[in-house]
């Protein structure tokens, strides 16, 4: 789950990581009122779910309150565009209101999780403040990575390797120290999957402090964590994808025009795969999950026929210790609930029971188009809808 | 012989719940070799036949038990899995889905310095046809045979091994792998042993967007492998950024695409399927039949 910069600052007050001073508003007059209450210049930044916000507008200087409650009225409600949300860009709703800082260096800290070593990875870089992508595909050598073993966690001695790569020196090698101490407690602390300070500065006057924070948790862990659910945006999601999740569904909407329902996300993606390979577009990604129970067939179906592009739904199901025939029942009794479907439905039921289940798609007096075969399955969905060949 | 799962094994059950049973009758109606239960603090009595015990240590002693399948919900699943690798068993199947990876972190890490196999998390299990299965698998579309496969997904697991049933040919040991950050049996790992295993011909692997398990697996393969391996991997369309279902199937940082797996084991020599639907009959075809 991703958070926001505001509430990701919010943790590192927590684990005692200095953040500028400052607060969130989400209308002009509060975000004026912030600001009377903090010395020297200001910036106000956009709170949406995706990085490249300076490049798009969505982060801007102020000299005085007056001015910074100006700056926030034109960020709020603009339709912020940058290279990560896509050319639709998303409506920001809320600024953070900040004490502008001198800045004298920028690094880059973070630490994820590597899959490659099943441990945490701190990863850091004397060049901060820009993609950290870019830096390691241009520039590798000003990359330092240590590897965390998980039975002591990280040592004070690996933060100070890296502060030394990094040519700190005095005070802000003991401040900085400190910090990737804590943002490691907070990584472990909150069941984080990504925590990154980009960038971590030291001030003209010698002050190591986070000027951007960006945190995921793990929504698997959330049984640690009673207070994360709050902190989720659903304004920052597909309002399909969050209807979805509602009812324990995993969906993600593409472009397409075949809608998908598999169960099993392994054979999700394969079913969008051979769509495409068939010359059609898979119009999402949908997981109705390993026993395909008439309720969420019939859930599925409503979050498909929200999509107005779709025009043609493919329902690819593998029977295992859930038979066909149950399969099949749930498929028929969920439509039926649903009312009509003005869209062909191809079916292709495979596995335990399969001919059973075929059958009884048959017998249900409903349209179907059955299919046997996975790949004339996809071919058949995507003719219907109008695409391939 | 099979790899890992093979008539030596013998096998309880973690986590005696609704679902572990559910499973436990049918593993034993496919005459695997399950020789009891573990349910902490109501051990003693017996389930579906099956003694029942309180710790995986006391279960090892009484029973001689060598293996474990576990259905533990996901909050204490680690903990499962750690009892397991202490009780030094031979192999456990971790199927419980929606365990933290950073919980997983510490069993990896304890696994490595363990004679344990783990496979899983967020996995169907393992099935070697005729022996046994420790899992959720469906029986009916396997049948004995020399095509080893390893998947980390599961209905598209029993899609592929329907198809190398469909063509007339059967499987050494099946197993899904997960699809997890995180997991205790690697691609590579499972074609290591594949690739040892006398009773396998040939390898089918598939593979999924995320991380770079096929990749280091294709490694392995351009420098070792002596069986030729077809492959499919899944998520070609799925776009970037995108959690598409299994927890590790993500494309991070422009990082585990599908087009960069297929390169990796096209260049180790692998065929590689675009279609989903052609891992049968290529199988049949690599193997000259």
């Amino acid at each position: 789950m991703k958070i926001h910069e505001y509430q990701a600052k919010e943790l590192f007050r927590k684990y005692s990581i200095p953040v500028p001073e400052g607060a969130v508003a989400a209308t002009p007059e509060e975000a004026e009122g912030i600001a009377q209450g903090i010395d020297g210049r200001l910036i106000v930044k956009a709170q949406i779910h995706a990085g490249g916000r300076g490049k798009g507008g969505g982060i801007k200087l102020a000299d005085d309150a007056a001015q910074a409650g100006r700056v926030a009225g034109e960020i709020i409600g603009m339709n912020l565009v940058t290279h990560q949300t896509g050319p639709e860009g998303k409506l920001v709703k809320k600024v953070l209101v900040e004490k502008a800082s001198d800045i004298d260096r920028e690094i880059y800290m973070g630490l994820v999780l590597d899959r490659e070593t099943s441990q945490i990875a701190l990863i850091s870089s004397s060049e901060g403040g820009v993609e950290i992508e870019k830096v390691a595909a241009e520039s590798p050598e000003k990359i330092y990575k240590i590897w965390v073993d998980p039975t002591v966690g990280l040592m004070p001695y690996q933060a100070r390797q890296i502060c030394f790569k990094l040519g700190l020196e005095d005070q802000a090698f003991k401040d900085g120290t400190k910090c990737i101490m804590n943002l490691y407690k907070l990584f472990i602390g909150e069941d984080a999957t990504l925590a990154e300070i980009n960038p971590l500065i030291v001030t003209k006057d010698g002050q190591v402090m986070a000027l951007d924070a960006k945190v995921n948790l793990d929504d698997d862990a959330m049984f640690r964590h009673k207070e994360h659910p709050e902190l989720r945006d659903l304004d920052e999601e597909d309002p399909l994808e969050v209807k979805a999740h509602e009812h324990n569904l995993n969906y993600i909407k593409l472009d397409g025009q075949v809608g998908c329902m598999v169960n099993g996300a392994g054979l999700a993606m394969a079913t969008m795969d051979l769509i495409k390979l068939c010359g059609g577009e898979p119009a999402n990604f949908l997981d109705v999950g390993g026993t395909a129970s008439a309720e969420a067939v019939e859930n599925a179906f409503s979050i498909l026929m929200s999509d107005k592009d779709v025009k043609c739904v493919l329902i690819n199901i593998f029977g295992g210790i859930v038979r066909c025939d149950r399969v099949a029942t749930g498929v028929c009794e969920g439509i039926k609930n649903l009312g009509e479907i003005n869209v062909p439905v191809v079916v292709r039921l495979e596995g335990t029971n399969a001919a059973e289940g075929m059958q009884i798609l048959k017998d249900s007096g409903l349209d179907f188009h059955i299919v046997t075969g996975f790949h004339e399955a996809a071919n058949k969905a995507v003719e219907l809808s109008g695409g391939g060949a | 012989m099979a790899i890992m799962l093979t008539s030596d094994s013998k096998a309880i059950v973690q986590g005696m719940g609704k679902e572990g049973q559910f499973h436990a009758e049918r593993m034993l109606q496919y005459n695997t070799k399950l020789v009891g239960g573990v349910r902490p603090g109501k051990g003693g009595g017996e389930v579906l036949g099956l003694p029942t015990f309180n710790t995986v240590q006391e279960a090892v002693d009484a029973t001689g038990a060598n293996a474990s399948v576990v259905f533990v919900p996901a909050p204490f699943a680690a903990d499962a899995a750690l009892e397991a690798i202490d009780a030094k068993l031979d192999l456990t199947v971790l199927i419980t889905e929606g365990i933290p990876p950073l919980d997983m972190v510490k069993v990896k890490h304890l696994l490595k310095r363990s004679k344990t196999r783990i496979i899983g998390p967020n996995c169907p299990g393992i099935i070697t046809p005729g022996v046994g299965k420790l899992g959720i698998l469906p029986v009916e579309i396997y049948q004995p045979g020399r095509v080893g496969i390893i998947s980390r997904s599961g209905t598209l697991t029993y899609e592929v091994a329907a198809q190398v049933t469909n063509v007339g040919l059967g499987q050494s040991t099946c197993m899904g792998i997960g699809g997890d950050p995180v997991i205790g049996t690697t691609h590579r790992d499972a074609v290591e042993l594949f690739n040892n295993d006398p009773d396998t011909d040939v390898v089918v692997l598939i593979g999924e967007i995320g991380g770079t398990d096929e990749e280091i697996a294709a490694e392995y393969i351009k420098s070792q492998m002596k069986k030729p391996v077809v492959a499919f991997i899944a998520g070609s369309t799925a776009p970037k950024g995108k959690r598409m279902g299994h927890a590790g199937a993500i494309i991070a940082g422009g990082k585990g695409t599908a087009a960069e797996k297929k390169e990796a084991l096209r260049a180790a020599g692998v065929t590689v399927c675009d279609s989903p639907a052609d891992v049968g009959k290529t199988v049949k075809e690599v193997l000259g039949q």
